[in-house]
């Protein structure tokens, strides 16, 4: 029962003195700024949303010069879709249903050739996916591979964003701070998505394609970014609740350890929250994966496999929004678009009962004993 | 007597505009042990974590006088709160093992000291859980999760992962009202060897207890240090009918 190493046990002003802590200081700026930064774009992107509503509230002459200008805006829209036909209001309702058409290829014509069954189950594997042509094909994989780069897209802007927010949220913000940033971005949970793909098909579109200049004008990337934005207060939200359940004795245990509030966070809040850190990813991947509204606006809608986040894709999502209103009652293409139902409703109870019962399982365990 | 270790002088603590500690003046010797008792409420813990400054974490806490620790104001602007907390360790009410093994828990400290050599944690871990008497019942599973000790043992691995980080001054919340007689009188008799190395102050609800483990007793009541004197004194010929009424259990 011996100390070490009997050395001076003295409270000195020297030794206490208050210390800079480089690292210390950095995480808690880039943190804190990382949170504001992108609560303030998220808080912005929907002021800009109200803003570009109002011209119609102003004078009607105003007005038209504004109407002008947002048909010259949706110009843009159509580059890529190659037809621009009339101008005018009815275009708006138009526009993407048109870019949707030219990728079919072939409008409405009955299917003629219809392949055995054989064939079609063959195709369901195949690399692509043309519905209404002559000789129909109906492969999955495009669809799959969009989906899946859309998804992890929208996860690598949505999880270290909302995660880092939450984190600055349960650690570091004031109490009053709190108060107002969970409430506000809780809200935003409830956002509309049509809106949100409109922002994307409008603005975004046209600013990272200045940014990155690329090609065609909606693709993955686009489609990604707008659905992080669907995504992100939902894990946000999680993660905020699973950070705030981790007991406050965890907190004050390593404090008393002579801990910094960084390190605490760090080493001991996350760590005991990362199951439900992890049930937020996988309900923001459900969120983003049964995402239809945004996909068909923003990620240009044609069915290939690229690597490119500059490519556009389909989403197995969209395909079904896109594609609904266009199939003959029991026709293959009618089946093979409730087989995508099936393949969507899978995925998406598989994500919600993993994050239910098997994290719930684990949070358990972590906080009453067994073997970790 | 010792030397003084710790020393405050008008302390007073506010929650908002509740009054919690009103003008406490004491003076805690150096390696001794020093009891808190006094009611439910009275302001033991409050007291308590003034000394490490862990209300500091609370909103809305005011504090005014001053808290000395080898004649050095704790709560000068200069002072730096963290290296403070890592001299004057805190053993809580309720033990709080991180979700971590028993391993990691100890190891805790050391390493956000900066110690990441494998053989030197390990060697501290060792002699930690030792000091707290549980290595001999943890030895074979350092790598388990703490939460599968029991209570008693839980408590002891929270001392030891205090000790790790090699404090002065050591503070204990209660430290054995969840535990059954045996671990309770193990923690008593690791209290006792500590004091050889560390200042000790113990907030305590068990009358017996106190009376057996510190050598100083500090009587609380509604916020006020109504007694503090030599223990055996308090238990035997308390000046204040208020700590005898409470002693002999006829309070209230
Ligand atoms: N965080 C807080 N905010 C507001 N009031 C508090 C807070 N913590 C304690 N109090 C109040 O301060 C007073 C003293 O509380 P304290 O926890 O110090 O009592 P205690 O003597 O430790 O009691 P117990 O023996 O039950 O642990 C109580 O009236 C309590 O309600
Ligand atoms: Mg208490």
């Amino acid at each position: 029962m011996n100390n070490p190493d009997q050395k001076e046990y003295r409270f000195t002003r020297d030794s206490l003195r208050k210390k800079f802590r480089l690292s210390e200081f950095l995480s808690e700026k880039i943190i804190t700024g990382v949170a504001f930064l992108s609560i303030t774009i998220i808080v912005l992107i929907f002021f800009f949303v109200f803003k570009e509503s109002l011209p119609i509230f102003r004078s009607e002459k105003k007005a038209a010069v504004k109407v002008e200008s947002i048909q010259k805006q949706e110009q843009y829209g159509v580059d890529t879709s190659v037809t621009s036909n009339a101008s005018g209001q009815e275009q708006y309702g138009v526009t993407t249903k048109d870019t949707l058409m030219i990728e079919n290829q072939a409008p409405e014509r009955d299917t003629v050739a219809h392949g055995s069954e054989q064939a079609t189950l063959k195709s369901l594997v195949g690399k692509q996916w043309l519905p209404v042509s002559d000789n129909p094909r109906y492969g999955l994989i495009p669809l799959i591979v969009g989906t899946l780069k859309i998804t992890l897209i929208a996860m690598l802007f949505a999880a270290p964003i909302a995660i880092l927010a939450a984190l600055f949220s349960a650690s570091f913000a004031p109490y009053w701070l709190r108060e107002i940033i969970k409430p506000a971005i809780e809200l935003l949970a409830g956002f509309p998505s049509v809106v949100i793909g409109f922002f994307a098909l409008m603005v975004m579109a046209s600013f990272f394609q200045n940014i990155f200049g690329y090609d065609g004008r909606l693709n993955a990337f686009v489609g990604g970014v707008a659905m992080a934005l669907a995504a992100i207060p939902i894990i946000f939200t999680i993660t905020e609740d699973a950070l705030t359940a981790v007991p406050r004795t965890y907190t004050e245990a390593s404090l008393a350890l002579g801990a910094t509030r960084w390190q605490t966070a760090l080493f001991v809040t996350l760590p005991a929250a990362t199951p439900g850190i992890f049930a937020a990813i996988l309900l923001g991947i459900g969120r983003v994966f049964g995402e239809t509204m945004i996909a068909l606006m923003a990620t240009g809608n044609a069915a290939m496999i690229s690597a490119n986040p500059f490519e556009s894709v389909r989403t197995l999502a969209a395909t079904i929004g896109a594609e609904m209103a266009e199939v003959v009652f029991g026709d293959t293409h009618y089946s093979v678009l409730f087989l995508i139902g099936s393949l969507l409703f899978i995925f998406n109870f598989s994500l919600n009962a993993m994050a239910e019962f098997w994290v719930k399982g684990k949070l358990v365990k972590r906080f009453q004993g067994k073997q970790s | 007597m010792k030397e003084t270790k710790i020393k405050t002088k008008n302390l007073t603590l506010f929650y908002g505009a509740k009054m919690a500690l009103n003008s406490i003046s004491v003076d805690i010797p150096e390696n001794e042990v020093t009891a808190f008792i006094g009611p439910s409420g009275c302001g033991k813990s409050t007291f308590l974590r003034t000394l490490n400054r862990m209300n500091d974490l609370i909103p809305g806490v005011k504090i005014t006088g001053e808290v000395l620790v080898d004649s050095l104001n704790i709560y000068d602007k200069q002072i730096d709160v963290v290296n403070l907390r890592k001299k004057i360790g805190m053993v809580f009410q309720k033990s709080n093992p991180f979700a971590k093994s028993i391993f990691e828990n100890v190891a805790y400290g050391p390493r956000i000291n900066g110690i990441t050599d494998r053989k030197k944690l390990e060697e501290i871990v060792e002699r930690s859980l030792k000091n707290a008497f549980i290595w001999e019942e943890v030895k074979d599973r350092l790598h388990d999760s703490a939460m599968g000790l029991s209570g008693g043992q839980q408590q002891r691995m929270c001392i030891a992962r205090t000790l790790a980080v090699e404090p002065e001054i050591i503070l204990m919340d209660e430290p054995a009202s969840a535990l059954d007689p045996i671990s309770t009188a193990k923690i008593e008799e690791l209290i006792f060897e500590l004091k050889k190395n560390y200042t000790i102050v113990i907030v305590t609800h068990n009358m017996q207890q106190a009376a057996r483990v510190s050598d100083l007793t500090a009587f609380f009541y509604l916020g006020e240090l109504i007694e503090f004197g030599k223990t055996k004194k308090i238990f035997t010929s308390p000046d204040k009918k208020q700590t005898e009424d409470y002693i002999t259990g006829r309070f209230g």
